[in-house]
């Protein structure tokens, strides 16, 4: 068997394997932080509950209505986007132009009742939720055994991510976002409505979380704590990255995912706090984040 | 994000009355466990010692750390450890927590405050966070099992801390000076320099003042007095765990003080009081505690922000106001 640095070499693209897919979450989910910070001003600590949330509804969609995964992948994040929309309408646009720590503390109120909630209905122990058919078994890639769902969720989430960068600087939408970003006061002087624009922002940033939890229902199990669980560690992603770029916020999470699957081969007692310690050294050196701007 | 907290200094008249009523729940602290359940009262004390740091950190430099629990947790694993396996004097223990949260504030304080607003808040959670992972591996915290059956022992080698009342006073003590510490460092050119970094951080570097020193200090200050809270927690309780230090401690703390009232003297403990006795009687039901705290979140932030003692205040602000 060959090795690397004494690492056997299918542990090594295992751990690299897991790390790609554990940064595939980071990605999505720092990224819609991101779009929901520039625009609202707001951390949204629901992101994790959120992604819960689709995580449950792809699991309920199966065993209560017999709706599969692929419809489970449209219908979960515009349920979840949906009840974005409502949050955001009722609760959350009562606090623009307010300090913004209110908007964390509401939206980490939600996350409570959110995981409250499921954890009294199902419990802390999670749940299954098997990958459908097409996407189950797996290849021989020579090097190493690849479970093809696992290389389903890293195309899958590079799509979402360069889908959702593609919207945001390539359409008109986009442009209205990222004007209302720099300047909400003047962008709506133009007619646009822009509290339509933070609503939608909002739900879009929610049923992007939901996504990434529909994807992640199959690898990890569904559980009303995966949310917070990674949410905290996401946070860290997002001030490793610095959340003035889209395009920033992606491949931060790719790399720190990354980097905690080699930790875990190299020296396993540190992966699970090596992304803090990237925080750490990236908040000592540049303050401002990899790719964040000063403000 | 804070209430008009000089108010009261301003008025002679109600200087007095908070003095009396100062001097009236100093007597009813004291005859308390008489009445109430000694247990009950001292963690009821312990956190509204956590929250009045927390507090400090909020209120009066307008500093949200969503890591507390790390100081709170982490002092009370030190003090549990010196305790019990190097059968330290109790108030010696304390002294250590004290310490260990100290000099855990200095560096995550240090690191911390190289960012401000929500970033602040997501750094000290995530540092937090780091520690809990910490907390989980290494040896002396024994992991999932926490550290367990840590002794009372002899105050000074003489007072028995097995007798109820004697843990009491000695807690009550060392909640008074927690509170004093602080009600001393709000009203000292110190704290009235932290208010104005609060109020316009720019204007304060233009001052002059090095805000970043004074923001590391108030860190520093309000993380050791959040170790005091934890590791008197941990010989009352006789015992530290992995709760403590976890993310949902730093979310309890804040609600507290978010009840209470930010930037108020006695907010905090009204909000510590009323979230551990309602902990207290939900723990018989099985009524989910952690959505009761969510919605308590989502009414405080949308409903009253300045909390109860805040809308008080207020409220008697506006009488005033309207009789003169």
């Amino acid at each position: 068997m060959s090795t690397i640095f004494g690492i056997p070499t299918p542990a090594l693209y295992g751990q690299i394997l897991i790390g790609l897919i554990n940064g595939s979450f980071y990605a999505m989910l720092s990224l819609g932080l991101a779009v929901i910070f520039g625009l609202l001003r707001v951390i949204n600590f629901a992101h994790g509950a959120q992604y819960m949330l689709g995580a449950f509804a792809a699991y309920l969609l199966l065993n209560w209505l017999g709706i599969n995964y692929w419809l489970a992948l449209v219908l979960a994040p515009l349920v979840v986007g949906v009840i974005a929309v409502v949050i955001e309408r009722t609760m959350l646009s009562r606090l623009y132009g307010i300090d913004p720590l209110y908007g964390l503390l509401l939206t980490f109120g939600l996350a409570l009742i959110l995981e409250g909630a499921f954890r009294y209905w199902f419990g802390a122990a999670g749940q299954p939720y098997a990958a459908p058919s097409q996407l189950s078994g797996g290849v021989n890639l020579g090097f190493m055994y690849l479970p093809i769902y696992r290389g389903w969720v890293v195309i899958a989430s590079l799509v979402i991510c360069i889908g959702t960068w593609l919207l945001i600087e390539k359409t008109r939408l986009g442009a209205y976002l990222r004007a209302a970003t720099e300047n909400a006061t003047l962008v709506q002087a133009f007619g646009v409505n822009v509290p339509l624009l933070l609503t939608l922002t909002y739900g879009l940033g929610a049923a992007l979380a939901a996504l990434a939890g529909v994807l992640a229902a199959p690898i990890y199990q569904v559980s009303p704590l995966m949310g917070s669980n990674l949410i905290i560690i996401v946070f860290a992603v997002v001030v490793v990255g610095g959340m003035g770029s889209i395009l920033g916020a992606i491949v931060t999470g790719y790399v720190l995912g990354v980097l905690e699957g080699l930790t875990k081969v190299f020296y396993p007692e540190a992966s699970s706090i090596v992304i803090f310690v990237v925080m750490a050294i990236v908040l000592l050196v540049r303050p401002a984040g990899l790719f964040g701007r000063e403000e | 994000m804070a209430v008009g907290t000089e108010y009261l200094a301003e008025q002679p008249r109600l200087r007095t009355s908070a003095i009396v009523l100062g001097a009236v729940a100093i007597a009813a602290l004291l005859a308390a466990p008489f009445f109430f359940y000694p247990v009950l009262l001292m963690s009821i004390l312990c956190f509204a010692l956590f929250a009045c740091a927390f507090n400090l950190l909020i209120g009066y430099v307008g500093l949200l750390s969503f890591g507390h629990a790390a100081f709170f947790g982490g002092a009370a694993y030190f003090t549990a450890h010196a305790a019990k396996v190097w059968e330290w004097e109790p108030l010696a223990a304390i002294l250590l927590g004290v310490a260990g949260a100290a000099v855990m504030g200095l560096v995550m304080g240090f690191l911390a405050i190289r960012r401000q607003g929500i970033y602040f808040a997501m750094i000290t959670l995530a540092l937090s966070q780091m520690f809990a992972f910490i907390c989980l591996q290494v040896p002396f915290t024994h992991g999932e099992d926490g550290i367990q059956g840590v002794p009372r022992g002899y105050l000074l080698g003489i007072v028995d801390l097995n007798q109820p009342l004697a843990m009491y006073y000695l807690t009550l003590a060392i909640f008074l000076f927690g509170f004093f510490a602080i009600w001393r460092i709000v009203h000292s050119p110190f704290g009235n320099i932290l208010k104005a970094i609060r109020e316009n951080e720019r204007r304060a570097i233009s001052l002059g003042y090095r805000v970043d020193r004074y923001k590391l200090g108030a860190f520093v200050m309000s993380a050791a007095l959040a170790g005091l809270a934890g590791s008197t927690k941990a010989i009352v309780f006789q015992f530290a765990t992995l709760t403590d230090v976890q993310w949902q401690m730093s979310g309890e703390v804040i609600l507290m003080t978010l009840l209470g009232g930010i930037g108020t003297l006695v907010g905090p403990i009204v909000g510590a009081s009323l979230v551990i006795a309602l902990q207290n009687y939900l723990a018989a039901s099985d009524f989910p505690v952690l959505v009761l705290i969510g919605i308590i979140f989502v009414i405080c932030v949308l409903l009253f922000r300045r909390g109860i003692v805040g809308e008080i205040l207020e409220l008697m602000k506006r009488r005033s106001k309207g009789a003169a």
